[in-house]
Formats: structure tokens, C-alpha cells, sequence
């Protein structure tokens, strides 16, 4: 692992210039297509898990985060046609303005009803747009995009716009897990009212994780319309976003931010290789799978398994 | 009273139709060991919860070196210098035992000043409590005393000006008691004021200069240790008529 920031900034860097180079490749579209969604859960994960993992307080509402960025970009392309940038900061702002709401909830709801609560949002906030028309409602609505992206195909721009806002969400993460912030943050979850009486501003930095948690799973959302360009509400609250966001990163491993990153491109992987090879439906089945097994054999993730090994 | 370090003035604390703390009072002087007792179920640590502020009181004041402090968040309290330990010890069970005292010294310790250096002073409060061959390990892997000393040293971290121990001692040995009561006698010594709430009672008397007696949430008593043992009140509420 790096030492200095500056070791991390040249390591995101590099990653950023590595996915330029394979969208300058002109390989099968489909690559991109498909790298578009892993990376996507890259910032899922993440996202995620600064909530779950470093604070302990485990979102079950992903979907709405998302689709709240996704229909954010939705209605200012309706109403603007604002450029891709825009939509990416409106998207996650208006997610984090909901991600600051949850933190609220926290006031009152620990453990596993804050989880309902947050389902219960996603599925509020779907019936929601189903009933708005002018994103589309329950039919959805096509979207058209944008002529003569600044390089390459639309999906090969896309995809680096996917890789940049990886390392945009994981630099944050690696950030506030290293900071002051990560370290109130895991006393709070281990005990909460401990954290408190040691001098732990337990709310104001639970706010903190649910905002910036919200924002990334905004910004994670913002660019699917361009990508699917059909966007409704089906897909975008989609049960999988949900899933995925809480498989990942325990398969990882929660209390660091490589774990959501190695669970992302482990399970993202294997799901889009399922798709094509075996069949859509297969993708939960994979996830649930995966899932049942780590919980049973390594609790602590792929994270925790090789520190295990390394320990003997 | 003047010069009180704690005073709390007719605290009411109610749960429901339930009235866990009816008007209590009680003042602490800077530097004195002061002991709160009473029955189970008296309100010894509502009352603390209040203080501490982890329950907010329905009526009432709670001053602290001359301030109000009635409304103030738990995290500004222990930054303020009231840190309290825990009944049954909650330490960070993710975190070494030296990684539990570098939550306090953060966040509560170097909040106020930002002079010093938290891998000396964690050592030194290890060696104080009799940890520091522990410092690696994590809680799951201490003993029940060493539980309990932890909890003492993550309190000693925050850099108390008042100690507040609730039930340090339940379930320990007689050895391990006279343990942590020379450990509490010991950071006494340095100018820590400290409230022990407990029910052993050889181990209160032996340490308080002035006991409190709560029964059924109101104040019955007040006085020494020779005086509370002697008071009739105190033993019809411990025995009943």
C-alpha cells in the first residue's frame, strides 16, 4: 500500500491514463460496454461502504441513490440538455441532500430498522417517478445522446468518464478510511454510545458517511441515462443495485477501501462473463451464491482471509 | 455552594408515568472522592446518564466548573473534562487496546490542547493502569479485570478533570477490587475528582470522603462513610423495616 499521498495521486493517475489508453484502443465495443458496469459498481461499492462499512450502518436503499442521480440527469437533459459534467455534480448533490436526510434517521433508527427504513425509501421514491411524467413515468423515456463525443465512440468516452469518477470515489474513501473521520467512524460502529462519551461527534460525522455516500451513488447514477439511453423506473431501481452494493464490498472486505474495489471487479466481472455466456438471470444467483459463502467461510472478506494467511 | 466542580440542581428524570430521578441535588468539590450509592433500580445511573448527558433530564440544571451544561451534547461534556466509564466495559472491539486510547486522545484530549505526543501519553497511562504488555492485543482477548482497566485507561486517555466510574468492581475478585481502588486512589492523587458509583460497599466506604444514598430516584442521605452506615434512613432503604 502507498505510503504518501502523493504515491496515491500518481497510482490514480496512472489508472486514469491506462483506461484513456484502453479506450484509444478500438477494441470490441463491447468491452466497454461491459467495463462501463464494473466500474460503475467500483463506485457503488465504494460508496457503500463508507456508510456500511467504515460507520456500520448497513443502506439497503442503494436503488434510490442511484436512480436519484439518474433522474436528476434525466430532468436537467429534459429541461437544459446540460453537459455531461453538470449532470454528474447535480446528480450527486441532489443524492447527497437524501444521503443527509438518512443521516437523520440515524437519530432514531439503529441497526436493522435503520435498513428498512432505507428500502422503504427506494420503494417511495420509485412510486414517485413511476407517477411524474415528465421523466418518463412508468413507460420511461428515450433518451438521445449527445453528437460527436469529445473522443472515440459515446461508450468508450463514457467508460472513462466511468474510470475517472473510480478514482474520484475511491481516493475519498481511501482518504476519509486514513483521517481522523475514518477513525471516529469505526469507534462509532463498534459502540456508538463509547464513541460519544470519548469525545466522538457521533452525529455530525454520521451525517458526514450518509452525505458523501449519497453523493458517489449519485454520481455512480448520473451518467446511465447516456448509457442505457432508454432510462424507466424498472432499471433504475433496480433490486441488483441494492444487492451488489452490500455484496461487493463484504466479499472484499468492509474496513478498507480496497476491499469494495477487489468485491466490484471480482463479482462485476463474473456477472457481465455470466450474461453473455450463460444467461442474465444468472447474475443474482452468482451474487447470492458468493455471497452465502463468504459470510459462512470468511466473514472478513478476501481482505480479512489474506490476513489470516499471512498471520499463520 | 461555591466552588463546586459538579453541581447538580433539582435533576427530575422521567420515563413515561415512571419518575426515575424525582428533584435530585448534589454538589462535588474539585479534587474529592465522592461516592453515590443506593439500591438497585434508585437512579444511580440515570443519574449519571444525565451527567454524562447520554439521557437528556426534563427539568432541572447541571453545572460544571460554574457552567450550564444542562443542554450540552455527551461529546462536549467529555471535552469538556467529565468522562465517564461504563458499567459493562464497551471498548472498541475492532481497535487494539492502545488503538482505544487513541479515540479518546483525538477527540477529547487534544480537542482542547494540541500540545503533546498520543503515543507517549497512551503509553504512559498503559503503564499507569498496567496494561502497556497488552497494548497489541484486542479486547476480546483480555480478562475480565483487564476489561475493566481498559475502560479505565480509555476514560484516563480523555483527560479527565471528573472521573464518573460506574460499577468499576462488579464481579471482581477481592483482590482484583483492591486492585482498581488503588488505581482510582492513585489518579485521585493527580487532582481527578471522582464520582464511584458501586455496591460494594467495603470498597465505596473505604474510598469516598462523602457518600450520596439514592432510593426509589430521591436523595435520602448525605454525609461520611461513618455517618452513612450509622443513618437509619439508609439502612431501612438497603433492608427494608
Amino acid at each position: 500500500m502507498m505510503a504518501r499521498p502523493a504515491g496515491a495521486l500518481l497510482v490514480g493517475l496512472a489508472v486514469v491514463g491506462a483506461g484513456t489508453v484502453v479506450a484509444a484502443l478500438r477494441v470490441n465495443q463491447y468491452v466497454y460496454f461491459a467495463g462501463y458496469v464494473v466500474l460503475q459498481y467500483v463506485v457503488i461499492a465504494t460508496a457503500w461502504n463508507i456508510l456500511g462499512g467504515y460507520a456500520g450502518y448497513v443502506n439497503f436503499g442503494t436503488p434510490a441513490f442511484f436512480a436519484l442521480g439518474a433522474y436528476t440527469a434525466v430532468f436537467l437533459i429534459q429541461s437544459t440538455r446540460a453537459p455531461l459534467p453538470v449532470l454528474i455534480l447535480a446528480g450527486g448533490l441532489v443524492s447527497a441532500l437524501l444521503g443527509l436526510g438518512i443521516g437523520y434517521l440515524t437519530l432514531r433508527l439503529r441497526g436493522v430498522f435503520f435498513s428498512i427504513a432505507t428500502l422503504a425509501l427506494s420503494i417511495v421514491l420509485q412510486t414517485m417517478i413511476i407517477n411524474w411524467e415528465y421523466v418518463g413515468g412508468s413507460r420511461g423515456l428515450s433518451v438521445i445522446r449527445p453528437s460527436g463525443p469529445p473522443f472515440g465512440s459515446y461508450v468508450t468516452f463514457l467508460f472513462t468518464v466511468m474510470v475517472l469518477l473510480s478514482v474520484v470515489a475511491v481516493t475519498v474513501a481511501r482518504f476519509i478510511e486514513r483521517s481522523w473521520i475514518g477513525r471516529g467512524l469505526a469507534a462509532l460502529r463498534d459502540n456508538e454510545e463509547a464513541a460519544e462519551c470519548m469525545g466522538v461527534p457521533t452525529l455530525r460525522l454520521k451525517l458526514f458517511a450518509t452525505t458523501v455516500s449519497g453523493f458517489l451513488l449519485g454520481v455512480a447514477g448520473a451518467p446511465f441515462p447516456y448509457y442505457v439511453t432508454f432510462v424507466e423506473p424498472n432499471s433504475a431501481f433496480n433490486l441488483d443495485y441494492a444487492v451488489n452494493a452490500l455484496a461487493m464490498p463484504m466479499i472484499g472486505g468492509t474496513t478498507s477501501w480496497v476491499g469494495p474495489v477487489i468485491g466490484a471487479v471480482l463479482l462485476g466481472t463474473a456477472q457481465q462473463l455470466a450474461t453473455v455466456t450463460i444467461s442474465s438471470e444468472m447474475n443474482l444467483f452468482i451474487v447470492g451464491v458468493v455471497l452465502v459463502a463468504f459470510v459462512v467461510l470468511a466473514p472478513e472478506g478476501i481482505l480479512g482471509l489474506v490476513r489470516r494467511l499471512r498471520g499463520r | 455552594m461555591a466552588g463546586a466542580l459538579l453541581e447538580v440542581d433539582g435533576l427530575t428524570k422521567r420515563f413515561g408515568g415512571f419518575t426515575a430521578l424525582h428533584r435530585v441535588s448534589l454538589s462535588v468539590r474539585a479534587g474529592e472522592r465522592f461516592g453515590l450509592i443506593g439500591p438497585n433500580g434508585s437512579g444511580k445511573t440515570t443519574l449519571i446518564n444525565c451527567v454524562s448527558g447520554a439521557l437528556a433530564a426534563d427539568s432541572g440544571r447541571i453545572l460544571f466548573e460554574g457552567r450550564d451544561i444542562t443542554t450540552l451534547a455527551a461529546h462536549r461534556r467529555t471535552r469538556l473534562g467529565i468522562v465517564r466509564s461504563f458499567q459493562i466495559p464497551k471498548p472498541f472491539t475492532s481497535m487494539t487496546v492502545r488503538e482505544n486510547l487513541g479515540i479518546p486522545l483525538e477527540y477529547a484530549a487534544h480537542a482542547r490542547s494540541q500540545a503533546g505526543d498520543a503515543d507517549a501519553e497512551a503509553a504512559e497511562i498503559l503503564r499507569t493502569i498496567g496494561l502497556e504488555a497488552k497494548a497489541h492485543l484486542r479486547p476480546a482477548e483480555l480478562t475480565q479485570i483487564e476489561m475493566r482497566k481498559l475502560e479505565l485507561a480509555r476514560a484516563m486517555a480523555a483527560r479527565p478533570t471528573l472521573l464518573i466510574s460506574d460499577e468499576a468492581m462488579a464481579g471482581l475478585s477481592s483482590v482484583e477490587v483492591d486492585d482498581i481502588l488503588a488505581l482510582l486512589f492513585r489518579l485521585n492523587e493527580r487532582g481527578i475528582t471522582i464520582v464511584m458509583i458501586e455496591h460494594i460497599m467495603r470498597a465505596v466506604m473505604r474510598f469516598s470522603e462523602r457518600v450520596v444514598v439514592l432510593d426509589a430516584g430521591e436523595r435520602i442521605a448525605e454525609g461520611t462513610p461513618a455517618e452513612i452506615v450509622r443513618n437509619p434512613a439508609v439502612e431501612k432503604a438497603y433492608l427494608g423495616e
